[in-house]
């Protein structure tokens, strides 16, 4: 279903659901992955990498293994160059270069289980792995932290010996806090004086990863030139370029990536693991090199979004207003600096006009993998917290959940408590859509047996989605077709939406654009696929190409008409003279005399975009609790997002339903399962469960299109903003079911079942407040 | 010295056609099919047999070629995503995950193909529960599923059409 704010414009191809361009070649198994390139003289890199979370590396003699027959070259840390402290922007989160090159490769100690302590290229997979085996390493243990309590514990171990801190003292040495950032407004100990009902929790989180389905890869290649090219699966090839580029020391110019196909990512494959690694080894060897990550190395040594603390306080008058809230979150970074908790914390509070708030968000180093960004990076966690806060205050107020939302709900021009002022935004619109939606008014059905208990929850969330740089090339073809190559990796169908906008301009059919993935040396700068900027930033370079376009065939069919420019139009795909009705032409006609008019016409768009909308997305769970074994299943749940513009509404709804897929995975299942030595138990798909279809409902959705004035089809981003809700709105569903409020993740069912039996996990009494479910008036 | 153990002779159909290759025995059939042959379709994303990127059919069966040794295709009939589409015609299966956009990065798309084809093969009118329990082999990080099933079930449609 989609709710348009008001009438809008009619459009030709917005708004439709054309077929995907690369369809075909996915359905038939042609489509080209990164494991799937092949090259004569190809060999095959393996990795060796630390079983320890925390070591020094006494001993690393690799001398046996580069004799071995069929070993063509070996590295380790040695062979990187120490790179100067410079911070980078890698598109979702900013990395600093001088530890990029110990990320890849150890140095003197590893400091997380799976840190890459040296690499083989060999003349197949397994004679790399057999070369493994014979690299001797000594390591001398060190004791680990694990969580950010222990890690911010006086006289803690240290991660990372040379960490300086930003405090809020300044800088600060012998820490593993990385950071801490605060955000204060107005004053919140007046603010919670004035309130009737104050809630404060405390909320735990584990380490979950983004599940991509195809793993890791990479592939390397030099010319005797020196030139490098590199073919990888990666979210921005612009992006692995340029740090390719400063790890090796040589100019970006250099260097060729070209993005393959690519198996998911959801954030996690904005950051390099793999493409240096491989340079170097087919530096060495002179031969190209390949390397694949199996799923254990995936999980255990890419970035999955962290665990952490988070305490919420919240008060509001008896009226239901919120007087004042604050935040307390400390999100594990990893071994290195860099969580994502900047964004939960502006995220956090951002679906409420509140008066008095304050933030404090802790970066945190512990020893575990280093974290990457995950679809809207920080802000499931935090709204985990907040949104089972909120419902709690309303609960206790005696106030519907959605009623007491729309009550406080931010609005246009009111102040985000980090301190940006709201633009259009669809808040409001959204909960309202929730409020009239099918779900909310569906009474929830008895449950199908005597041990089982039903439950509704309901959770906004919020993400800002990105802007950025993109480019995108249109060349005409004397056929009216029109040639496209723009920058931005395709992930789940934004050759489709890309073309579709430049479709539009040109008066096209959405299949006349034939869409190309460009790499580095085809087409300009382009940012990551990620922050949800694809179809609103690379989408607007294409319109702007577009539009040249459309300017130049003006001109063209000036030429043939012997007339002034000034004197024709473009309407609906059709050129004409304004004075003539008889002189009228379609973009195909034109493009038929392309060659007497003048030659080739090509354009370019590029764009360096701000004002991306931010984007609001409820949801609502309807879950049933088997209390003799703690499963919950999901009955029905609707995603309810304010998308802007949908493009194409199928992929949008793709989106949407794909986000709060994996919002109940994280929700109900999944967790890195750690011991206290820093080893994860439960590396892979066997163990760390994803939903299947069996554990999903078919999940419903309801687009509210409230335009981003910042576009001219008035898109905004779409893709993170539905993981953000699914979480809270399972705890909230869970309290409605039994009473209980679930504060960690994930709410599992040996979890469920400790609560029901009125205990926690670990045994102790449970602290949950737990004075009947709610039962609110609607049904 | 060498690492290299013994190499075997694995002769095998594969899309109806015969194929022949010498490989280790510790070869898998997702990495023969792959590597040896050249078919990439096939994914391998778990190597544990849980996920189903890798699924193809030996014999008329279901398997996850990851964790299967290539050797053991010895003599046997093996369909991939590839041999889907007959005489320049896709499988209406292919056609409706087109249409309905039955996935987004596509990376598990072959193995769910195979699958869903496998399914349609034996029961040609499943009811979309009985779809969705054959399905629950086939891992979707991207979609949430509702789509796929979508165009698994409308595929059935349009073959009874
Ligand atoms: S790769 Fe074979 S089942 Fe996952
Ligand atoms: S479409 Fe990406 S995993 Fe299924």
């Amino acid at each position: 279903m989609t709710i348009t704010e008001k009438p809008q414009q009619q459009y030709k191809v917005i708004g439709t659901r054309p077929i995907r361009h690369d369809g075909l070649e996915k359905v038939t198994g042609r489509a080209v992955y990164g494991a799937d390139v092949k090259f004569p003289g190809l060999l095959w890199g393996a990795v060796l990498r630390s079983p320890h979370a925390h070591a020094r590396i006494k001993k690393l003699d690799v001398s046996k293994a580069a004799k071995m027959p069929g070993v063509f070259a070996v590295m380790t840390g040695a062979d990187l160059v120490d790179l100067e402290s410079k911070l980078v922007d890698m598109g979702e989160e900013i990395d600093n270069l001088a530890y990029t090159t110990k990320k890849l490769m150890a140095d003197d100690k590893v400091v997380y289980k799976g840190h890459p302590v040296a690499a083989v290229a060999a003349v197949d997979l397994n004679t790399a792995q057999e070369a493994l085996k014979l690299i001797a390493v000594a390591y001398e243990p060190l004791p680990v932290v694990l969580t950010v309590e222990e890690a911010m514990a006086p006289g803690a171990p240290l991660v990372l010996d040379d960490l300086v801190g930003e405090h809020l003292t300044g800088e600060a040495r012998n820490t593993n806090i990385a950071k801490h950032t605060r955000y204060e407004f107005g004053d919140t100990a007046k603010g919670f004086a004035r309130a009737a009902v104050t809630v404060e929790r405390t909320f735990k989180l584990t380490m979950v990863h983004q599940g991509y389905i195809e793993p890791q890869n990479a592939t390397a290649q030099w010319n005797q030139d020196g030139k490098l090219t590199v073919w990888t699966s990666t979210q921005g090839a612009f992006n692995v370029r340029d740090a390719v580029a400063s790890i090796l020391k040589m100019p970006e110019s250099n260097i060729r990536v070209i993005p393959l196909e690519i198996g998911g990512g959801f954030g996690g494959k904005i950051p390099i693991y793999l493409e240096p690694v491989a340079a170097v080894l087919a530096r060495k060897a002179g031969r190209p090199v390949k390397l694949v990550m199996d799923r254990k190395s995936v999980f255990e040594a890419t970035g999955p979004t962290p665990g952490g603390t988070i305490r919420v306080k919240v008060g509001a008058d008896s009226a239901g207003n919120i007087t004042a809230a604050e935040a307390d979150l400390r999100y594990e970074a990893g071994a290195y600096p860099g969580s994502p908790v900047g964004a939960g914390a502006q995220c956090i509070f951002a679906p409420y006009r509140l008066p008095n708030s304050r933030i404090d968000a802790y970066d945190v180093v512990v020893n575990k993998p280093k974290t990457a960004a995950y679809r809207a990076p920080g802000a499931t966690q935090a709204a985990f917290a907040m949104e089972s806060v909120v419902d709690e205050v309303a609960e206790r107020l005696g106030i519907d959940p959605l009623e007491f939302r729309l009550r406080n709900a931010s609005r246009e021009g009111d102040r985000r408590a980090d301190g940006p002022i709201f633009p259009r935004i669809g808040n409001v619109q959204v909960l309202q859509a929730a409020k009239r939606s099918a779900q909310w008014n569906a009474p929830l059905g008895a449950p199908s047996a005597p041990h089982k208990k039903r439950g509704r929850g309901v959770a906004n969330g919020f993400w800002f989605n990105g802007g950025m740089k993109s480019s995108c090339n249109l060349a005409v073809n004397k056929d009216g077709t029109v040639a496209m190559v723009e920058g931005s990796v395709d992930i789940g169908g934004t050759r489709a939406s890309i073309a579709m906008q430049a479709a539009e301009v040109l008066g096209i059919p959405a299949e006349d654009v034939h869409p190309t993935v460009g790499d580095t040396d085809t087409v300009g700068q382009t940012d990551v696929t990620g922050g949800s900027r694809t179809t609103f930033a690379t989408g607007y370079a294409a319109y702007l190409a577009a539009t040249n376009v459309v300017k130049q065939m003006m001109g063209r069919a000036a030429k043939l008409w012997e007339i002034d420019e000034s004197g024709i139009e473009f309407k609906d795909g059709t050129f004409f003279s304004k004075s003539d009705p008889e002189l009228r032409l379609t973009f195909k006609q034109v493009a038929e005399k392309l060659d007497e008019t003048g030659g080739p016409l090509s354009a370019t768009g590029t764009v360096n975009m701000r004002g991306a909308g931010g984007a609001f997305s409820t949801q609502i769970a309807d879950v049933e609790v088997d209390t003799e074994t703690g499963k919950v299943d999901v009955l029905r749940w609707t995603v309810v997002q304010d998308v802007g513009k949908a493009i194409h509404p199928a992929y949008v709804e793709g989106q949407m339903q794909g986000g709060a897929a994996q919002g109940i995975g994280w929700a109900l299942n999944e967790e890195y399962f750690w011991d206290d030595k820093g080893n994860m138990h439960n590396s892979s798909f066997l163990d760390y469960r994803m939903p299947t279809a069996l554990d999903l409902p078919k999940i419903e959705t309801v687009l509210v299109e409230v335009p981003n004035p910042n576009h001219p089809y008035g898109v905004r981003g779409v893709g993170e903003a539905p993981i953000v809700a699914p979480v809270a709105a399972i705890a909230n569903a869970l309290r409605d079911a039994l009473g209980t409020r679930f504060t960690e993740t994930p709410m599992k069912p040996s979890r469920v079942l400790a609560a029901i039996k009125g205990g926690t996990l670990d045994g102790a009494a449970t602290a949950a407040s737990s004075n009947g479910a709610s039962r609110r008036g609607r049904r | 010295m060498t690492t290299e153990p013994r190499s075997v002779n694995v002769r095998l159909t594969v899309n109806g056609t015969p194929r022949e290759a010498a490989v280790p025995v510790y070869r898998t059939l997702v990495d023969l099919l792959r590597y040896d042959l050249g078919l990439t379709g096939t994914k391998e994303a778990c190597g544990v047999g849980v996920c189903g990127a890798c699924t193809v059919v030996v014999n008329g069966n279901l398997t996850a070629s990851c964790i299967t040794l290539a050797f053991k295709a010895d003599g046997a009939t093996v369909e991939t995503v590839e041999g889907m589409a007959r005489d320049g015609e896709l499988h209406p299966l292919q056609a409706s995950f087109i249409e309905h956009g039955g996935f987004q990065c596509g990376a598990c798309t072959p193995g769910q193909l195979v699958a869903a084809k496998a399914l349609l093969d034996s029961n040609p009118e499943p009811t979309e529960d009985e779809v969705r329990r054959w399905m629950s082999g086939n891992l979707c990080r991207c979609t949430g599923y509702a789509q796929i099933l979508d165009a698994i079930v409308k595929a059935t449609a349009a073959r009874e059409a």
